[in-house]
């Protein structure tokens, strides 16, 4: 991050809004809105990992489809490459997805289940336009190698394959087009543990051969942690803290990243932890409120957090926060 | 004598492929107010275990072996019998909190049917319990909450009536099988404590299923580890987190990413994938997979070796497995 601050950036994705229109309740009320995303602001640089952690109805998976150009955005910019994504064209992003991919979730209704494999990992080839059936088929070739699978694999079915698998075939199919960005859509929450780690060393050891960009979305801390250099926080539609993974999970600085780490259950830490518990659940996704957004479930909250909201401003070098509280967060460990 | 004492349990399903031995002779005790935890991943019978202890396993199945709830063995009771044992003896948290509850009635019908017909109570006294009891499971506003419709209720809040549905009667052994996998982790926190809160003062014992070794070990005295089927490792939380044996036990908790590690290491793998049930040897289930397996590990079932005071574990490499070290096991 300090050292290629001078060049573009992979993804810089600035005060991004998208709001969901709820449907009318009555024909002469406003109708209501789910405010997904207020304002997200972040940037990734080639080569580094970007985890995007929150509860759900944070807006994670919203930011992620925005940032695909998926769906409309309601204003700010997404810039991938340099280059505006926002408010283009279907026709106008074709040519440019090949540059930005993405992995989903859940690897059993990502596949089609009537394509072979072959089929399914040069799906995303065909944005390229014309291209000769031998460099196709070396390209699936290569890829399947890469990630780990036979190439006699490319006749089968996604049925044939177990889950782990399968998350490699959607990982081949995001790598084939050479992409600098893959967004990752909790890539491996739907896997068992054992299986779990094998994916997780691959989405690192093919970031050390092709030197690709991730945006990594997952609701588990430990395994952001173990694989991104800078982590977000999310909260109702808003960064609340950002900054290198160390320095974040070493001395968070926002208190719902403090209670979202000490709620991770460690295993073999005997059963009883000293730790602030947090209240109620994540609420009020329809109204836009004074103040912080984490007010009613804040067990630090003062009368300052219901009237003004707490922008999002440097604690350390390269560590941002939006907390009214935050030096005395850092300064408390 | 043990309140739950389960004697070489199997489970055998039927399948297209012919049956699939899904649980293979799992034996253990549970004592009033212990809890025991089972954990494994998919797979790995955990959750048809705890089917069988509810007498709930699909029609074409067979179960061998003994369940004795107080000295009378579950397996040989009626159909009628069982409906007097679940719910008054046994109960049984789900995963999914939306699909567990009916969505055509309200929480408070739901939560009164056990009471209607368990206990007996008439519409009034049974509204009342209900309110008691949503009170007790830590639900805001119980009158409001009574006329409520599951999709009305937040993800936590589902599972809160779960959790009063399976307090109703009063049983004496609570199954929780996956109860926050659906949650969120502040959320998870809420409830495995609430949990943790009415097992202690009801006295009940409790049994937790779950794939998470964290959820484990955080909320229960005695963990059984099962892959394939078999307990590989069983014995008190505390024992087994001081030094983790079987060589699957020590893969699990090297593949498990943990907070508070140094970036940079890479996480221990085991080769291979989760197993399916049809195909698996006759001896260990982790044979396949295991970095230790000789011929031997693929014909015999394993002996089971109390290795140290309550820490049992079935494996044919035990000094191996114990002088090695995980990273060079799994490299």
């Amino acid at each position: 991050m300090t050292t290629e601050s001078n060049s573009v950036p992979v993804l810089e994705v600035h005060d991004l809004v998208r709001h969901y229109r709820l449907p009318r309740e009555s024909l002469f009320a406003e109708p209501g809105h789910v405010f997904a995303l207020n304002g997200v602001t972040f940037e990734i640089h080639k080569g580094k990992s970007f985890g995007i952690v929150g509860e759900s109805g944070c807006g994670k998976s919203t930011l992620a489809r925005n940032v695909m150009a998926l769906e409309p955005t309601d204003s700010g910019s997404v810039k991938i490459l340099g280059k505006e994504v926002v408010g283009l064209s279907f026709d106008q992003l074709r040519p440019l997805r090949q540059h930005f991919q993405m992995v989903f979730q859940d690897p059993y209704g990502s596949l089609d289940p009537h394509h072979n494999v072959g089929r399914i990992v040069a799906e995303p080839l065909a944005a390229l336009g014309a291209i000769s059936k031998a460099e196709r088929e070396s390209r699936v070739h290569d890829v399947l190698l890469s990630v780990g699978l036979k190439p006699q694999d490319v006749s089968k079915y996604p049925h044939e394959f177990s889950g782990g698998q399968r998350q490699r075939i959607a990982i081949a199919r995001a790598l084939i087009t050479h992409p600098e960005l893959i967004v990752a859509d909790e890539p491996v929450s739907a896997l068992d543990v054992s299986v779990q780690a094998q994916v997780l060393n691959l989405l690192k050891d093919l970031q050390d051969e092709f030197g690709v960009t991730y945006m990594f979305i997952s609701h588990d801390l430990a395994v952001v942690e173990y694989l991104c250099d800078e982590v977000a926080v999310m909260y109702l539609g808003e960064i609340v803290e950002k900054g290198r993974t160390e320095d974040l999970f070493e001395t968070p600085a926002h208190p719902y990243t403090r209670i979202l780490l000490d709620a991770v259950p460690k295993p073999g830490s005997g059963q009883k932890r000293e730790r602030i518990k947090l209240k109620g659940n994540v609420t009020g996704q329809t109204e836009q409120r004074v103040g912080c957004a984490f007010q009613d479930r804040c067990p630090m909250a003062q009368d300052v957090c219901r009237e003004i909201k707490p922008p999002l401003s440097p604690v350390a070098k390269d560590h941002l926060a939006a907390c009214h509280f935050s030096d005395s967060m850092t300064e408390k460990r | 004598m043990s309140l739950l004492n389960v004697k070489d349990l199997s489970v055998i399903l039927a399948t297209n492929e012919g049956p699939a031995r899904a649980v293979r002779n799992l034996s253990f005790r549970l004592n009033r107010g212990e809890t025991l935890g089972i954990v494994g991943e998919s797979g790995c019978g955990k959750s048809m275990a705890a089917l069988a202890l509810m007498g709930l396993l699909p029609e074409q199945s067979e179960t061998l072996g003994e369940i004795k709830l107080d000295g009378q063995n579950l397996l040989e009771k009626s159909d009628a019998e069982m409906c007097q044992i679940r719910g008054n003896r046994l109960a049984m948290i789900f995963q999914e909190p939306m699909t567990s509850l009916n969505p055509v009635h309200t929480v408070g019908h739901q939560i009164m049917e056990p009471l209607r017909l368990h206990r007996n109570m008439s519409e009034n006294e049974a509204k009342a319990e209900v309110l008691r009891l949503l009170d007790r499971v830590g639900i805001p506003n119980p009158k409001e909450r009574i006329d409520n419709y599951p999709h009305q209720l937040s993800g936590g809040q589902r599972q809160r009536v779960m959790i009063a549905i399976a307090l109703s009667c009063q049983p004496d052994i609570l199954i929780a099988d996956e109860p926050t996998t659906a949650l969120d982790v502040t959320i998870q926190d809420q409830i495995l404590e609430l949990i943790q809160t009415l097992v202690r003062e009801e006295g009940m014992a409790l049994i937790l299923i779950s794939h998470d070794l964290g959820v484990i070990s955080e909320n229960t005295d005695n963990i059984l580890v099962m892959y394939g089927g078999c307990a590989v490792e069983a014995g008190g939380t505390a024992q087994i987190f001081e030094e983790l044996i079987h060589p699957y036990t020590q893969g699990l908790f090297a593949a498990m990413p943990k907070l508070g590690r140094a970036r940079g290491g890479r996480l221990v793998t085991i080769p291979g994938t989760v197993p399916d049930l049809m195909g698996l040897p006759m001896g260990c289930t982790f044979t396949d997979r295991c970095p230790l397996a000789t011929e031997v590990c693929r014909n015999t079932p394993p002996p089971i070796v109390e290795v140290k005071p309550l820490q049992f574990v079935a494996c044919h490499h035990l000094d191996e497995a114990r002088t090695r070290k995980t990273e060079e096991l799994f490299s």
